[in-house]
C-alpha cells in the first residue's frame, strides 16, 4: 500500500463510492425539490456536502492511503480557512444588523422570480415567500 | 567577515534545500500537484467567503436560485434541474477518471486512454451546459455582474465570478486530460510509469470537489 508502488486498489471500492456519490447528490437535490426550508435545509445540505467531499478526498483522491506527512500537508493549512469563515460571518451578521437598525432597510423583502418578471409559467402553487431565512 | 557571513548564510540555504532528505514519499509531480491544489483551495474558499459576506450584509433580498435555475421541458419548470444534471455529469466524470487511474497502474493503455477521453467528454459537456446557463441568464433574464432584475445586485457578480472561475478550471482540465490521454496512447509513459494519470486525476477530482461546495452554497442554500 506504500505510495512508491502507486495507488492501486481493487475496482470494487471505486464503484461503491461512485454509487454513493450519486445517491448523496440525489438527496441534496431532493432537499431543493421537496422545498425543505429553514434549519433542516441547512443541516441536510451541509451534511450531504460534507459526506460527498469527504468521500471524494479520501477515496478518489487516495488521501486515506497516503502517508501522514502528506495528509497533514494537504488537510492542515486549509483549517486556517475556518477561522476566516468564522470571522467573516460574525462581521457579516454585525453589518447586516447595523444596516437594518441605522439605515432602516427591510430585512424581510422577498426576491422577484423569473415568473414574476415574464408573467405566466407557473402560478400561485409556488410559495416562496417564507424562504430567505439567512 | 561580512563576506564570510553572507557566503555562510548562502551555503546553509543551499544545504537546506539541496539536502538529501525526502519528506513526501511520492513522485515529485504528485507532491507539486497537491501543493497547487491546496493553494487553489485557498482561492476558491476566498471567493466563497466573499460570497458569504456579501450575502449576509446585503439587505436586498437574495434571488431565489431554485426558480432562476429552473428549466422547462415542455411542461412546468423543474426547479434547479440543469444544475442537478451538471452535478451528475461531473460525478460521472469523476468515476471514469478514477477508473482511468486504476487501469493506468495496471498498464492497460487502451482502457486508460478511453476512460480519460470519456472523462474529458463529460467535462466538455459540463462546460457546454454552463455556457447555456450563462447565456440564458445574460440574454433572457438580464443578469449582469452589477445588477439583476430579481434582487440583490451581488448575485450576478458572485455567480459570474465563482461559476466562471470553476468553468475555467474544468476547461483547463479537459485540455490537460486530453493531452495526457494521447500521450498515454502513444506510450510516452511506458518507461516513466503511470503516476501522471493519477496526478491528472487529482486535478480532476479537485474540480469535482469544488463543485460540491458551489452546488451546496451557491445553488442550494
Amino acid at each position: 500500500m506504500s505510495s512508491e508502488a502507486g495507488q492501486q486498489h481493487p475496482l470494487g471500492i471505486y464503484y461503491k463510492i461512485w454509487i454513493l456519490l450519486f445517491v448523496l447528490s440525489s438527496f441534496s437535490y431532493a432537499v431543493d425539490f421537496f422545498n425543505v426550508q429553514g434549519g433542516m435545509r441547512w443541516g441536510l445540505v451541509l451534511l450531504f456536502m460534507a459526506l460527498k467531499a469527504g468521500f471524494i478526498v479520501a477515496i478518489f483522491m487516495h488521501v486515506v492511503w497516503e502517508r501522514m506527512a502528506l495528509v497533514l500537508t494537504i488537510l492542515g493549512p486549509p483549517l486556517v480557512l475556518l477561522l476566516l469563515i468564522g470571522l467573516m460571518s460574525v462581521e457579516g451578521f454585525y453589518i447586516s444588523g447595523a444596516r437594518v437598525q441605522y439605515m432602516g432597510q427591510d430585512p424581510n423583502q422577498v426576491a422577484l422570480t423569473p415568473a414574476d418578471l415574464h408573467g405566466g409559467g407557473h402560478g400561485e402553487e409556488e410559495e416562496h415567500a417564507e424562504e430567505e431565512a439567512h | 567577515m561580512s563576506e564570510a557571513a553572507i557566503s555562510g548564510s548562502n551555503s546553509t540555504l543551499v544545504d537546506d534545500w539541496s539536502a538529501d532528505k525526502q519528506a513526501y514519499h511520492v513522485p515529485w509531480g504528485k507532491a507539486m500537484m497537491w501543493i497547487f491544489l491546496v493553494s487553489d483551495t485557498f482561492i476558491f474558499t476566498c471567493f466563497l467567503t466573499g460570497y458569504l459576506h456579501v450575502r449576509l450584509t446585503t439587505t436586498d433580498p437574495w434571488p431565489l436560485q431554485s426558480e432562476i435555475f429552473a428549466l422547462s421541458f415542455g411542461g412546468d419548470p423543474i426547479p434547479l434541474i440543469l444544475i442537478a444534471i451538471m452535478t451528475f455529469i461531473l460525478i460521472t466524470s469523476s468515476g471514469t477518471m478514477a477508473l482511468a487511474v486504476n487501469f493506468g497502474y495496471r498498464r492497460d493503455k487502451k482502457k486508460t486512454f478511453w476512460f480519460m477521453v470519456a472523462t474529458a467528454a463529460f467535462g466538455a459537456s459540463f462546460v457546454g451546459m454552463q455556457a447555456f446557463e450563462w447565456s440564458k441568464l445574460i440574454l433572457e433574464e438580464g443578469v449582469r455582474p452589477w445588477g439583476n432584475p430579481f434582487g440583490a445586485p451581488q448575485f450576478g457578480s458572485v455567480f459570474f465570478m465563482i461559476t466562471g472561475f470553476h468553468g475555467l478550471h474544468v476547461t483547463a482540465g479537459v485540455i490537460y486530460l486530453l493531452t495526457v490521454a494521447f500521450k498515454v496512447k502513444k506510450g510516452h509513459y511506458d518507461k516513466k510509469g503511470y503516476e501522471i494519470v493519477e496526478i491528472a486525476g487529482l486535478y480532476w477530482h479537485f474540480v469535482d470537489l469544488v463543485w460540491v461546495f458551489i452546488f451546496a452554497f451557491f445553488y442550494l442554500l
